[in-house]
């Protein structure tokens, strides 16, 4: 231990050095106590809540390590007979109004509540329970809302507040009636949340958890009738060995695959293959943009929370996005179109499951224009959390498996494809494409540091072919804001902005292992430039099956069928959906669906006259069995107002003529649901 | 307050930092009470010398009481720090009265000084002078300057609940041992008052108090268990007798009355059956009557409508 100077303090007796630490809590568990906390994130602001880091400070008494900064020549005291019950006392309180439900909780393997509970010896809560059930918030296609769980230590709220700068949830109410939840109590499904899960993250017990896909994929690989295959992104091969205790960053690439062929999926490919297929549409895409006059700074549309995120606050910069889909969806919009054919199968009995670190990846798959004729290209998406659970639940001892190898051709991919997973991975990939594309020699030196490192908003400058890029590499998607306000302000001097919501990129996503400890990150970032270094390929444009791939099937690169299949359009989440008013309902589950927009703008072409003639008509037609009419407000789409939906389709300078002419056509056509999103493709007209 | 400014929820911070150091939108703040300031105008006017020549070395100037409850006079009071309990209550406030507002000279049983989280004293302490230290050395606060008298007729169990129950209701939620920690001490001082307590209730309520205490965020919670342990310090016996006697020498705590009918003094005139508003008493005419417990709601109508005493233990 150090000799007591003016920059040290005492630790129950053991003298330690202050080295910059902002309070007595990093000190002490820098002295190898591991005192507990609930609402302690070194990364988020100090909250001060939970009340399980008290010290005693002499001469001072008892207070929250957390919230005292160190002084020299203080004398702590970490574990008194006092703060012992005072600590016992605040975790029976918490379990004295907690639904005690544990094992059948899906924390209950990482619940720190539970946990603590242990360390403390808690044998038997002294307080008579005071839980009032409450019911579960399953409205999001992410994430799980359980206020039954919830210890209110305010992580979640911090961390999409601080590190998201969303705000999605907050504190509602006071005193026992506290809660987390949405503004105005609404669903999580129905609010600006972008799924990125973080909160669930950060949730030390199991009161916001990743929606769990499992069950379905089960019964999924039971059907004979069904061809599943399933692509794995590249962060899961560094995580999932943390939930049978290997170290995190250690690659199971070989065990992964060989897990999900005793699960009994038909075909393993890898997402990297379709990320080095990214790599090549986006390079290009840039570098038409950078070479012909595009909308330049482009950003990086991989990931589904950032995407999101742009739609709802920065809808001006959707022309900025990149309009290629993400690795995940164009993998499943490729596969579906290609193999069909070849397996001689109907694409209907093809089902694609994804294994993503990521919770948006859930809400990504079920966006209508990710998907043909209702028919989604990713039928299910399971994190890596959720793989885990099924590895464990068939009894599959990971750690001793023998790796095997993926199935070709979609899982040949180089270490371009590979460094996705980390915070910079599509940058670098993208240049290690567009260097070599623009000065038509060949790169020798792949790696660019300069666009690597763990600081969420990192600049870089490269020369290519005698012109300058300027780059930008953000994670977290409040550090995004600051570059697209630029952006937007027309002060942003980059050419080329990568954005990932998640702090480290895609290896920190939300559905990967819930970690405690700190350096977990890192070595999972550490993992994936390992997992390149070791491979012989290291720029996609090697990748020779995606050459292959060109060459028999898409054609050209940014081609027609490249783009019908590999590029999406985005559309302005502005406004916050909200329930429209039913004017004609019905049972019928087969009903079509009609929604006329009462906005403003539209009310003053005449979008009411409309209604009333829809639903004069509805009457008079005795359709009412048939039709659900409902008077919605803006579908953003102001300019060629008044606005329909008529079976999903949108119907442009609707009047009353028109719109019964479309609804008498599908009703006699017996064409109800509607194929057609609404969301016309740019480039092929469909 | 400085959050509500800010547009934020009121909820404490983690001091430090302190307001003086960063307060509203960071800057350095100053909070004071209205009491304080108008104390500012006055020693601005008449000197830090002739302000502090009046109350104690410690505390000096005057304090502002609320007094209220059992007295005479109610109302705003001030006095100079040092005055003793018994001048302002007795003496300031008239004396203590019996519930219909009637002096009752032997009444005095307690104050609650400090408002809803102060402490409760008792007898012992009438000429104790009132000041910061005095007062804190046994248990109380000055606070809010809020001053309860209560005469003997008032149950210090249910003195403590009604003040926890405030407390319970005004706490923001966020930390939690006053978020769950009040709650539960509502819950235990429920069962003292329902005949649900046992030794244990005792050990955990002064448990948990402390716990409460010492460990909250803030000032709400820090002092919210007050009201709790300083009944407990003085009043324990009317604990006790809650717990182990299941009686309350006041006859407030309805759950611990077993309301019965004299069989000896009772001639069954029948008035009893009248004034009960449950139809929980039956009897045949001159013979002793009976209340049905699953029945009666304790509410006492016969015990007042019996002329000859013969209702007891309401």
């Amino acid at each position: 231990m150090n000799k007591a100077t003016e920059s040290t303090l005492t630790i129950d007796g053991r003298t330690v050095a202050i080295e910059g630490e902002q309070n007595l809590l990093e000190l002490v568990r820098k002295a190898n106590i591991d005192l507990p906390t609930f609402c302690y994130h070194s990364e988020l602001s100090v909250y001060g809540a939970c009340r399980l880091c008290l010290v005693q400070v002499e001469g001072r008494g008892i207070s929250g390590a957390c919230s005292t900064p160190p002084e020299p020549g203080l004398k702590v005291l970490t574990t008194t007979p006092e703060i012992r019950e005072i600590r016992k006392i605040a975790v029976e309180l918490l379990l004295a109004n907690h639904d005690q439900s544990c094992p059948t909780c899906s924390r209950s393997a990482n619940c720190q509540l539970q946990s603590l509970a242990q360390r403390l010896g808690i044998k038997k809560v002294r307080f008579k329970s005071v839980h009032q059930p409450v019911p579960l918030d399953e409205s999001s296609p992410s994430l799980v809302r359980d206020p039954n769980k919830c210890v209110l230590c305010g992580d979640c709220v911090r961390m999409c507040s601080e590190i998201q700068g969303i705000g999605a949830i907050d504190f509602s109410h006071r005193g026992h009636e506290v809660m987390v939840q949405p503004a105005f109590g609404k669903p999580l499904g129905e609010v600006e949340c972008v799924n990125c899960g973080q909160c669930a993250s950060v949730c030390p017990t199991g009161a916001l958890t990743i929606k769990s896909e499992v069950d379905k994929v089960w019964e999924l690989i039971a059907d004979k009738a069904k061809t599943v295959i399933v692509q794995i992104a590249p962060a899961v091969r560094v995580g999932l060995g943390e939930c049978f205790g290997l170290k995190p960053g250690e690659i199971t690439t070989g065990r992964i695959v060989a897990a999900l062929k005793h699960l009994g999926f038909n075909q393993v490919y890898d997402t990297s293959f379709a990320a080095d297929l990214t790599v090549i549409e986006e390079g290009t895409e840039f570098l038409e943009r950078k070479t012909q006059g595009g909308t330049l700074p482009m950003f990086t549309s991989c990931c589904p929370g950032w995407v999101k995120y742009t739609e709802q606050y920065f809808p001006e910069l959707l022309p900025n996005l990149s309009t290629c889909r993400s690795p995940q969806a164009m993998f499943g919009s490729l596969v579906k179109a290609m193999l069909p054919d070849q397996m001689k199968i109907e694409r209907k009995d093809l089902k694609v499951v994804a294994i993503m670190p990521c919770t948006a990846k859930k809400f990504e798959a079920q966006r209508p224009e990710m998907g043909v004729d209702g028919d989604p290209d990713v039928d299910y998406v399971l994190t890596t959390q959720e793989l885990a659970h099924m590895i464990q639940s068939a009894g599959i001892m990971f750690d001793t498996l023998q790796p095997e190898s993926f199935d070709m051709p979609f899982g040949f991919y180089t270490g371009a494809g590979v460094i996705f997973g980390n915070s910079g991975g599509v940058m670098e990939a993208v240049l290690r494409y567009a260097a070599e594309k623009a000065t038509g020699q060949r790169l020798e030196q792949v790696d660019f540091q300069q666009v690597r490192g763990d600081s969420g908003l990192r600049e870089a400058t490269i020369t290519v072919n005698g012109s300058e890029l300027k780059l930008a590499v953000v994670h977290g998607l409040r550090n995004a804001r600051v570059v697209a306000e630029q952006v937007r302000a027309g002060k942003s001097r980059y050419d080329l902005i990568e954005v990932m919501a998640c702090p480290g990129g895609c290896i920190g996503g939300a559905g990967q292992p819930v970690s405690t400890t700190r350096d977990t990150r890192a070595l999972r970032t550490k993992g994936l430039y390992h997992a390149d270094k070791m491979l012989q390929l290291h720029k996609s444009q090697d990748n020779v099956f995606i050459t292959e791939c060109y060459a028999k099937f898409l054609g050209d690169i940014g081609g027609e069928k490249a783009h019908h299949l590999l590029h999406t359009t985005y559309q302005s989440r502005r406004r916050i959906a909200d329930e429209s008013l039913a004017l004609m309902q019905s049972e019928n589950e087969d009903k079509l669906k009609v929604s006329v927009c009462l906005g403003t703008n539209c009310f003053l072409k005449g979008s009411q006259e409309v209604l009333n003639g829809v639903l004069r008509h509805g009457e008079q037609s005795g359709m009412e069995g048939k039709l659900d009419v409902r008077a919605g407000f803006c579908f953003e789409k102001c300019e060629s107002g008044p606005t329909v939906m008529i079976g999903g389709e949108h119907i442009p300078n609707c009047n009353a003529a028109k719109a019964i002419e479309e609804i008498d056509r599908r009703i006699e056509n017996d064409e109800p649901a509607g194929t057609c999103n609404g969301h016309s493709c740019n480039h092929c007209g469909k | 307050m400085i959050a509500s400014i800010e547009g934020q929820r009121g909820m404490p911070r983690p001091k430090p930092p302190f307001p003086a150091q960063s307060g509203l939108w960071g800057k350095p703040t100053i909070i004071n009470n209205v009491e304080t300031l108008a104390h500012v105008s006055r020693i601005l006017k008449v000197g830090a010398e002739v302000f502090k020549s009046i109350g104690t070395k410690d505390s000096p100037g005057t304090k502002t009481f609320a007094l209220t409850g059992h007295v005479a006079n109610t109302g705003l009071v001030e006095v100079p720090f040092g005055t003793t309990l018994r001048e302002i209550v007795l003496n300031i406030g008239g004396g203590i009265t019996d519930d219909a507002g009637k002096i009752w000279k032997t009444g005095f049983k307690a104050v609650q000084i400090g408002g809803p989280s102060g402490g409760c004293l008792t007898e012992e302490h009438l000429d104790l002078p009132l000041a910061y230290e005095s007062l804190r050395a046994v248990g109380a606060m000055v606070g809010s300057g809020g001053l309860v008298a209560m005469n003997q007729g008032t149950c210090m169990v249910s003195i403590a609940r009604f003040f926890m129950e405030f407390t319970q209701r005004e706490s923001c939620g966020k930390c939690v041992l006053c978020r769950e920690g009040t709650n539960q001490l509502l819950a235990l001082l429920d069962d003292v008052i329902e005949g649900r307590a046992d030794a244990g209730t005792l050990e955990l309520l002064e448990k948990l108090g402390h716990a409460v205490q010492v460990g909250s965020l803030c000032g709400l919670g820090k002092t919210a268990p007050n009201p709790v342990l300083s009944t407990l310090r003085y009043f324990r016996k009317e604990y006790e007798e809650h717990i182990f006697e299941k009686r309350c020498r006041t006859g407030r705590c309805k759950a611990l009355l077993s309301p019965g009918i004299n069989e000896v003094k009772c001639k069954g005139c029948g008035l009893c059956i009248k004034a009960c508003p449950t139809g929980a008493i039956t009897g045949e005419k001159k013979k002793p009557h009976h209340i049905d417990a699953e029945l009666c709601i304790k509410c006492g109508a016969c015990a007042t409508a019996c002329k000859i005493h013969a209702v007891e233990g309401i």
